[in-house]
């Protein structure tokens, strides 16, 4: 069954989209990420123009990572104080990506760099995850707590000031690199058109040591948040957000994502990470392979204005 | 539309007024004013015609060509080129074509390059290889010779996206005074004021011309959205937040109950 798009201005099939939400919804909320990365790639893909697809997939993320929230809201698994926390630093760091987008833009090399942050990011970030998750569940097999050796416990971050206490995570952390963490997260999302979920949850786990219990949900409220402004900012400045688009994805999402969330708490946090690894590496890999291999067309049309 | 039927009653030009104008050509098209609804996946538009001896004049010709030219609304679009660079692949050349049509279809009863000689389909701007297509070149805004490769390459994307097309076979000759032909509007076609230009020759000469008007417009639902996204965006964007987060909300309540 086709629908027309009444700001994307085409004509899609709508199971082929609400399929799509479900596919993504359940893998985001099965790891708590916004699954922007995996989504925006999806719509260029079936025709979507970049600039309405991540306008609109903002507010899809909003609708899963708010539906996840409520969820782990519930069973106490978010650290409320963190995510704002992380949240004040990730609007300037949003305020500096929107301004370095923008310069990039006029100098016409954006989608280079696009492709460039998503292949370095992602396989960098993929790569690390797997080392160790493998490592972890080596150790989980040998017998040995997961919890044993935390290296990186007593690292130079920890003798930083500004110490807060976090209960719901248990964590005591200088303020420095929790704020450092929210400005990089608001930075790349704004860069990339991405939440910054799968960021977010290795760097919380690895530099913070914010528990796996948290983690997810403490995540899902920051995307919440920056996706939900991200929605009323494209609406109000490039008038790009389809809202017909952005409904079907929602639901399918909403309905994925909740799916997701009890896969995920029904898997060991290792198995989790070594999946979600492999994911983010395999999508680096996929934006490689485009730079890297000669496009069937060196040419491509670039819309400008209607005049 | 109230101004396509007007402009749609019919008007009638006899071009190049010289001893060779004695045909009337009469068009009309299946539908002046396409509506976009929630379920258009595309639209196959059909122009009918006649064409009469002009006043004073009882015999028509043995034969003729028709050719049609649908141009839609005007659009800017940048044509850019990669080439690799430290082994990856980057755009390092582009090129800008001004207010070239977003929609451009040329239907004729047979191929354009035997209807007429090519300065006459280059002076008409008869085909693809002959419309003209401007460029940003240095200062200048200039079509450029046929055969320069972004002029090629972006006629090629554009037909690749069904935006463009050349088909020499979609005017039929009921009988050799009346004429139909199919004019094909994809599932993403532009919308905005479209010109429907109908060409009549004789013996690789234009005896008779005239121009149709045709809108493409969203209705109901689907304007209704794109007008509140256009004027309002804020208010658009919140209630596209809120209704997020109702979606959210809603799902996360009917799947507690299990």
């Amino acid at each position: 069954m086709q629908i027309y798009l009444p700001i994307a201005d085409m004509s899609v099939n709508i199971f082929l989209v609400l399929g799509m939400g479900l596919a993504v919804g359940y893998i985001s909320g099965m790891f708590g990420i916004g699954g922007g990365f995996l989504m925006t790639p999806l719509l260029i893909f079936i025709g979507i123009t970049p600039a309405v697809a991540v306008a609109s997939v903002a507010s899809h993320i909003a609708a899963s990572s708010f539906s996840g929230a409520i969820n782990y809201w519930n069973r106490r698994a978010l650290d409320l104080a963190l995510a704002l926390m992380l949240l004040a630093a990730g609007i300037l760091g949003t305020a500096t990506g929107v301004w370095l987008f923008t310069t990039l833009r006029a100098l016409d090399q954006l989608d280079l760099m696009i492709g460039l942050s998503y292949v370095t990011l992602l396989t960098i970030v993929g790569a690390i995850m797997i080392y160790e998750s493998l490592r972890a569940i080596g150790r989980a097999r040998k017998g040995m707590p997961a919890t044993l050796r935390r290296p990186g416990s007593h690292t130079w971050l920890h003798g930083l000031p500004f110490k807060l206490r976090f209960k719901r995570s248990k964590i005591y952390v200088s303020a420095i690199p929790v704020w450092a963490i929210g400005f990089i997260i608001g930075f790349v999302g704004a860069i990339m058109g991405i939440g910054g979920g799968f960021l977010l949850v290795p760097m919380l786990i690895y530099f913070l040591r914010v528990p796996t219990a948290t983690v997810i949900g403490t995540s899902m409220v920051l995307t919440l948040i920056t996706m939900a402004s991200a929605t009323v900012m494209h609406a109000a400045t490039n008038h790009l957000v389809d809202a017909v688009l952005a409904l079907i994805l929602m639901v399918g999402g909403v309905v994925g994502a909740q799916f997701g969330a009890r896969t995920g708490q029904k898997m060991r946090g290792e198995r989790l990470r070594l999946l979600l690894g492999l994911l983010v590496f395999a999508v680096g890999l996929r934006f490689a392979y485009e730079l890297v291999v000669q496009p069937d067309d060196l040419y491509s049309i670039r819309y400008v204005r209607i005049e | 539309m109230r101004r396509g039927a007007l402009i749609l009653a019919i008007v009638i030009s006899a071009c190049g007024a010289g001893p060779a104008a004695a045909e009337r050509l009469v068009a009309s098209l299946s539908n002046e004013n396409v509506a976009i609804t929630s379920n258009f996946v595309g639209e196959n538009l059909v122009l009918f015609g006649a064409i009469q001896p002009d006043a004073g004049k009882t015999a028509l010709r043995p034969a003729y060509d028709l050719v049609v030219t649908v141009t839609g609304p005007r659009q800017t679009l940048r044509t850019r080129r990669k080439q690799r660079v430290l082994g990856i692949w980057v755009n390092v050349d582009s090129r800008e074509f001004v207010r070239v049509p977003s929609y451009l279809v040329i239907l004729s009863n047979r191929p354009v390059a035997q209807i007429a000689q090519p300065d006459t389909l280059r002076r008409l701007q008869i085909g693809l290889a002959n419309f003209l297509l401007p460029q940003h070149i240095g200062p200048d805004i200039a079509d450029t010779v046929g055969d320069d490769p972004f002029r090629l390459a972006f006629v090629r994307l554009q037909i690749q996206q069904r935006r463009y097309a050349e088909i020499g076979s979609a005017v039929t000759f009921l009988t050799p005074a009346v004429f139909r032909a199919g004019i094909p509007l994809p599932a993403d076609v532009p919308t905005g004021n479209y010109t429907v230009d109908v060409k009549l020759f004789a013996d690789g000469a234009m005896v008779a011309r005239t121009n149709l008007a045709l809108t493409v417009t969203k209705a109901g639902f689907e304007q209704y959205v794109a007008d509140a996204a256009r004027d309002n965006g804020l208010l658009f964007g919140f209630v596209t937040m809120l209704m997020a987060l109702l979606t959210g909300w809603i799902a996360s309540v009917v799947f507690k109950r299990d």
